[in-house]
């Protein structure tokens, strides 16, 4: 790992400790309304000021970035096991059941994504709770963020059945589930770790692109899809940029996670 | 080739019903605005409540549907009161259009940075493209279109912002991969110019993956022409689906899925011959 890819981990790693730590670096919660200070400019009680609730714009993106850092490796979790159940087994048993798990694959990423998520999101009733929306979303994402991952699963398990040291484990006579458990799962590992990490920054866009358009997590919890929608008066933004802080906070979280995951070839000068 | 068509439709007949399955299980299906009006009698409400009737069962819906296509109907959108097929032929020419410039210049933009960084080698060349790729990344397509809107720039290049960087990190591995390849190195050796082994040695192995990359890169920018067209407020086929989803329009979404499934597979279907095409001959 480079010294660029540990600093982009700090910082990750600092934002999400920030977001845990809400509770205690801001006194408001995140719903609190403060009628005296409508769309108030930062103060010493409202660092980043308030929206035109009267709400604290630090305290909401502080509770909004643990919605959006704890909730999107979440949905990369589950969709990374949906897709290992579903490649690994493709992979693993071939036949019939690989040739019908590739059509799924298919038919899955000849809809872009986001067109997916989208229908399957607004089939949702919009009066669902706010922390029914919040588990709805991220559940969604998961669901339907598993086909890329399990054609790369699909081929990798494919190309570790026919390698040789499972080969002469088959021919020992190991059983099927031991061959499964011992030798395939620990070498699908790295697959399945940089499936998982390649996932959490798509999911955080995912659900900002979603919350730009209104069908992401419901009022009054904040994530950065819904803070986002701040965005859309431009008018008030010349007047207050730091209502650009959201914004910011999550173009450089998912920066550092990208640089973190880079593994790309140098240029040979 | 037939099979190659016949894969085509099946995969995105499936896709239609898949959408329309979506839709018909999604709670609030058959529920219509138009039965709160106080002025309608019982027998209009009847009415409207058999209309609905007709496509609870997905099965038959969709069968109904496929029936209409063969004989040129796409339907009737219940949420704009229009023929589904009018509102295709009136936005999809947009759409295209979008999704062309979007597609040529990301691929561009993408294909130039990536050259330009293997042609001028040497540390810290890639830096500003790196950068910029990065950044574009990590914004989403939603927040493009809000800061082209804000410039007063059309929604068509905002696509080619989300397209571009994808292009850009995909082209750039594959040239600097094909740059250290072995016979690369025996023309350095043998005292080839720069622009001599880049055209001839490091372009033309990877034109055809390049080519490919084109392709693909359809499917990333329908994606990204939903939110695109709905903060620009583009009246294009993005925009449509996301009334059609927001409105809970069966025969409208079942049309935009089958439509984008056809595009998309055709996009990646041609990328692959392209391919193919280009590959040399064992």
């Amino acid at each position: 790992m480079t010294r660029v890819q540990k600093i982009a981990l700090v910082i990750v790693g600092l934002v999400t400790l920030a977001s845990l730590a809400a509770g205690l670096l801001t006194a408001s919660s995140y719903s609190e309304q403060f009628r005296d200070a409508i769309s108030a400019p930062p103060s010493a009680r409202f660092p980043l000021g308030t929206d035109e609730l009267g709400r604290d714009r630090f305290a909401r993106l502080l509770y909004g970035t643990r919605v959006s850092l704890l909730l999107a490796p979440a949905a990369a979790l589950l969709s990374t096991l949906i897709a290992a159940i579903v490649g690994g087994t493709a992979g693993y048993l071939g036949g019939k059941w690989e040739r019908c798990v590739t059509s799924g694959i298919d038919l899955f990423l000849s809809l872009p994504w986001l067109f997916l998520l989208l229908a399957v999101r607004a089939l949702l009733p919009l009066n669902t709770s706010p922390v029914t929306s919040v588990i709805i979303t991220f559940l969604l994402l998961g669901c339907l963020g598993w086909a890329t991952p399990a054609r790369i699963i699909r081929a990798g398990t494919r190309t570790l059945v026919h390698s040789d040291f499972l080969v002469q484990a088959r021919a020992s006579g190991v059983s099927g589930l031991r061959l499964f458990w011992r030798h395939l799962l620990p070498n699908l590992r790295p697959i399945l770790l940089a499936q998982f990490w390649v996932s959490v920054p798509v999911f955080i866009l995912s659900e900002a692109n979603l919350g730009l358009l209104g069908l992401g997590v419901s009022e009054p919890l904040p994530s950065w899809g819904a803070m986002l929608r701040e965005l859309e008066n431009y008018s008030a933004i010349l007047q207050n940029p730091w209502m650009l802080a959201p914004a910011a906070l999550l173009i450089a979280v998912v920066c550092c996670l990208q640089l973190a995951l880079r593994t790309e070839d140098r240029i040979p000068c | 080739m037939f099979r190659f068509v016949r894969r085509l439709l099946i995969t995105a007949l499936l896709g239609g019903l898949l959408g329309a399955t979506l839709v018909r299980l999604g709670p609030g299906f058959g529920v219509d605005e138009r039965e709160l009006d106080t002025r309608l009698s019982s027998e209009s409400r009847q009415a409207i409540r058999a209309e609905h009737a007709a496509d609870s069962n997905i099965a038959l819906f969709y069968i109904r549907y496929l029936n209409g296509l063969l004989h040129g109907d796409f339907g009737f959108s219940r949420s704009l009161n229009r023929p589904v097929a009018d509102l295709l032929k009136e936005r999809l020419p947009l759409t295209l259009g979008s999704l062309a410039y979007g597609v040529f210049g990301g691929v561009s933009i993408g294909f130039a940075l990536a050259l330009l960084t293997v042609w001028w080698r040497g540390p810290g060349v890639d830096l500003i493209p790196a950068a910029l790729s990065g950044i574009c990344l990590a914004l989403p397509a939603a927040v493009i279109a809000l800061l082209f809107l804000w410039m007063g720039a059309g929604g068509r290049w905002a696509i080619a912002l989300v397209v571009f960087p994808h292009v850009y990190r995909y082209a750039k591995n594959l040239l600097v991969a094909t740059y250290q390849s072995p016979h690369v190195l025996a023309a350095q050796a043998k005292g080839l110019s720069t622009s001599r082994i880049v055209m001839a040695h490091v372009l033309a192995p990877a034109a055809p993956q390049l080519a490919a990359l084109a392709g693909i890169s359809v499917n990333l920018a329908f994606g990204a022409s939903i939110p695109i067209e709905v903060i620009c407020d583009t009246p294009g086929v993005g925009q449509l689906a996301w009334k059609a989803a927001l409105d809970r329009d069966l025969p409208l979404l079942v049309n935009i899925t089958v439509l984008v499934a056809l595009m998309t597979l055709a996009a990646n279907s041609l990328a692959d011959l392209a391919l193919n095409a280009w590959r040399p001959a064992k």
